[in-house]
């Protein structure tokens, strides 16, 4: 992965700075925090690639150092995550990232952030529509859920009637996509580096972004609008996979309904920019059986139904489907816990299916399982290149 | 002639006593006992959670619970873990309500998530202890209906025995029954009935202190569940009253923050 060096090194010490002389004029009481991660990770791939170069089994070792600094009664503070992956095969997935650097202060009900940070918005759980903050990180994993740290100026002001975001994001990451040794990839290994900027556009645009949240009674809802450098870039042609970042204007909706053991959850986005306008919607219900024969476990039913008006070229494929699913939570001392879930197409005959189970062992380790099997994947989807990429995972993780 | 009134007073004081029902009885204790521990404003504790198994193993869970005192509506609380270490950062934030579900919040760490979840399994475990969500959240008088038993001498104190009765249909417990101490109504002893009435915990408090010359705090509650023979000890230290927090520091702003 690529970083523009001299941006980083000159928000780092800006950073740094902001935090250093803060704290020297506020209370010196200094909280210390230092931990880190340390995960072995094994993907076991059932068949052979689609593509030249693809291997079977992938081992790497992931590591995660944090630093927490907090003074001012706790209401300053300093963060810092580190991550970096070494993968055996795929040179793209050794991969290293700041995830997050910042300095932050609250005064009343006003919160300051500048440096790196991580945002989550939304409320589904099979795709996250309305997030938007953060770049993916693609070679981490194939659902999206991890995500690169992105340099920003954020303001957060909770008032009696919600609370409201703001964000300055001046630096935009681009995608990086898995290398020639590396699975879940196109025919042609992209170089996220070449993707182009829209017009005389560079990383250095800055993007700008504002949210609304609020809760009343039983719902939770959030209205926010994203204007600059799309994270995700824009396919122009299936056949060449050329791309290009355009700059966007997002409007997206997010909420849930909180009734008894039900949750109704809904996203939706409008996308529009010069190249392609998305209307994306996903909405579902999550409904929990707790404490099942007072034994302690709570098992979840999930269904939610998934729309993007980009047909075949949403590089989600998630255009016309459904997704259901089945949350088991033991509720014992190890935290055990599985989620298991498939996706159907509506229209074409494409299925995903996939699992995640994990426990803790003892009191500094715990160990995860993650399958997940691509099931007749239509011919005429963008999913077709990832046909043959099932997999197994183990990875068991040490805390310190 | 003044001391017949006063005779005459006692004596229909008395009989009022009386004719108060094991019902009022149990509810003015009640009150009495909520009254006795207000204006604590907000607590700050640390608080270490040892579950034993049946076979006498142990697992130990560090977390930080703050607490809102509000009268008008019930309290507000903010909990985080810190150990063990695969959930530490994981947080959450309760607005308890009187009479209608609690509102609840989950932060995760590793996704930087907020989740509204479901205050509906109340009767559940809390993170594989013997406390059940609902053992935990603030006991307002009005989440039962009350009935006094008898007084009783328990390690030498004098109390109250009341039972009372989840007004909730979502709580595991058909009844409990409270040992409040008459001098200072702190509680010593709750006794937990499962739905079919059989007992099912034993909850002992112990090691208790008073703070700021009124709300006495125990140190150490030791949960015993009879059914499966397992059992869960908490222990609470660092107790700080009227830290200054005010309602913006139960925001799920704040809980972010918590989570670090």
């Amino acid at each position: 992965m690529k970083f523009n060096m001299p941006a980083i090194a000159g928000l780092t010490f800006l950073i740094c700075a902001i935090a250093v002389s803060t704290y020297a004029q506020e209370e010196p009481k200094l909280y210390k925090e230092f931990s880190a991660e340390v995960e072995l990770n094994n993907r076991f791939f059932f068949e052979d690639g689609s593509f030249e170069g693809q291997e079977r089994n992938y081992f790497s070792i992931a590591f995660q150092p944090e630093v927490y600094l907090e003074w001012n009664e706790g209401y300053t503070s300093f963060k810092f995550t580190g991550f970096g992956r070494i993968d055996q095969h795929d040179s793209r997935r050794t991969h290293f990232d700041i995830r997050e650097l910042y300095w932050q202060k609250v005064k009343g009900n006003t919160e300051i952030s500048i440096g790196f940070k991580k945002i989550f918005w939304g409320k589904t759980e099979s795709v996250h529509l309305v997030d938007i903050i953060n770049q993916t990180d693609q070679v981490e994993s194939f659902d999206g859920e991890d995500k690169l740290g992105e340099a920003m100026i954020h303001l957060s002001q909770f008032t009696n009637i919600g609370t409201f975001d703001f964000f300055v994001l001046p630096y935009f990451r681009k995608r990086v996509f898995p290398g020639p040794e590396g699975r879940f990839r196109t025919p042609i290994v992209l170089d996220g580096d070449e993707f182009e900027f829209e017009g005389d556009e560079d990383e250095f645009r800055p993007s700008f972004a504002f949210r609304w949240s609020h809760y009343i009674g039983v719902f939770d809802i959030g209205v926010s609008h994203f204007y600059g450098t799309g994270r995700e870039p824009i396919i122009a042609d299936f056949s060449t996979f050329e791309a290009i970042y355009g700059v966007i204007n997002q409007t997206g909706i997010d909420l849930q309904a909180t009734t008894g053991p039900w949750l109704w959850k809904a996203e939706t986005i409008i996308r529009r920019n010069d190249f392609q306008d998305l209307f994306a919607f996903a909405g579902g219900v999550e409904y929990t059986f707790g404490n099942i024969g007072g034994k302690g476990l709570d098992i979840g039913i999930l269904g939610e139904y998934l729309f993007d008006d980009r047909d075949e070229l949403a590089l989600s494929s998630l255009q016309n489907d459904i997704f259901t699913g089945m949350r088991f939570a033991f509720n014992d001392i190890k935290d055990t816990q599985i989620l298991t879930g498939a996706i159907f197409d509506l229209e074409r005959s494409s299925r995903i299916y996939s699992l995640e189970a994990d426990r803790r062992i003892g009191n500094s380790w715990s160990v995860e399982a993650v399958a997940r099997v691509f099931d007749n994947i239509s011919s005429d989807e963008f999913l077709t290149v990832f046909q043959y990429d099932s997999f197994l995972e183990f990875a068991i993780t040490k805390y310190f | 002639m003044r001391n017949l009134i006063v005779i005459i007073l006692g004596m229909l004081l008395h009989a009022g006593l009386l004719a108060q029902s094991a019902e009022q009885k149990g509810l003015q204790i009640a009150k009495e006992a909520d009254k006795a521990d207000q204006g604590f404003e907000s607590t700050v504790a640390n608080l270490t959670m040892i579950l034993k198994n049946k076979q006498g193993q142990e697992t130990t869970r560090e977390l930080v619970n703050q607490t809102l005192e509000l009268t008008e509506d019930g309290d507000k609380s903010l909990i985080v873990f810190n150990t063990p270490r695969d959930v530490k950062g994981t947080a959450t934030l309760t607005f308890t309500h009187k009479e209608t579900p609690d509102d609840q919040w989950l932060f995760l760490p590793a996704i930087k998530r907020v989740k509204r979840i479901s205050s509906d399994n109340k009767s559940g475990p809390f993170v594989g202890s013997e406390f059940a969500y609902e053992d935990l959240s603030s006991q307002e008088v009005e989440k039962y209906t009350y009935k006094f038993l008898r007084d009783e001498k328990l390690n030498g104190a004098d109390t109250y025995v009341v039972e009372r009765y989840p007004t909730d249909p979502k709580s595991g417990y058909k009844k409990q029954i409270v040992w409040w101490n008459k001098d200072n109504y702190r509680q010593e002893k709750i006794e937990y009935y499962d739905r079919k009435g059989a007992l099912l915990k034993t909850l002992t408090y112990d090691e208790y202190r008073l703070y700021l010359d009124k709300h006495w705090r125990a140190g150490k509650f030791e949960m015993v569940n009879h059914q499966s023979n397992k059992s869960t000890t908490l222990i609470f230290e660092d107790y700080e009253f009227k830290t200054g927090l005010s309602e913006k520091d139960f925001t799920q702003n704040a809980l972010i923050r918590a989570g670090r």
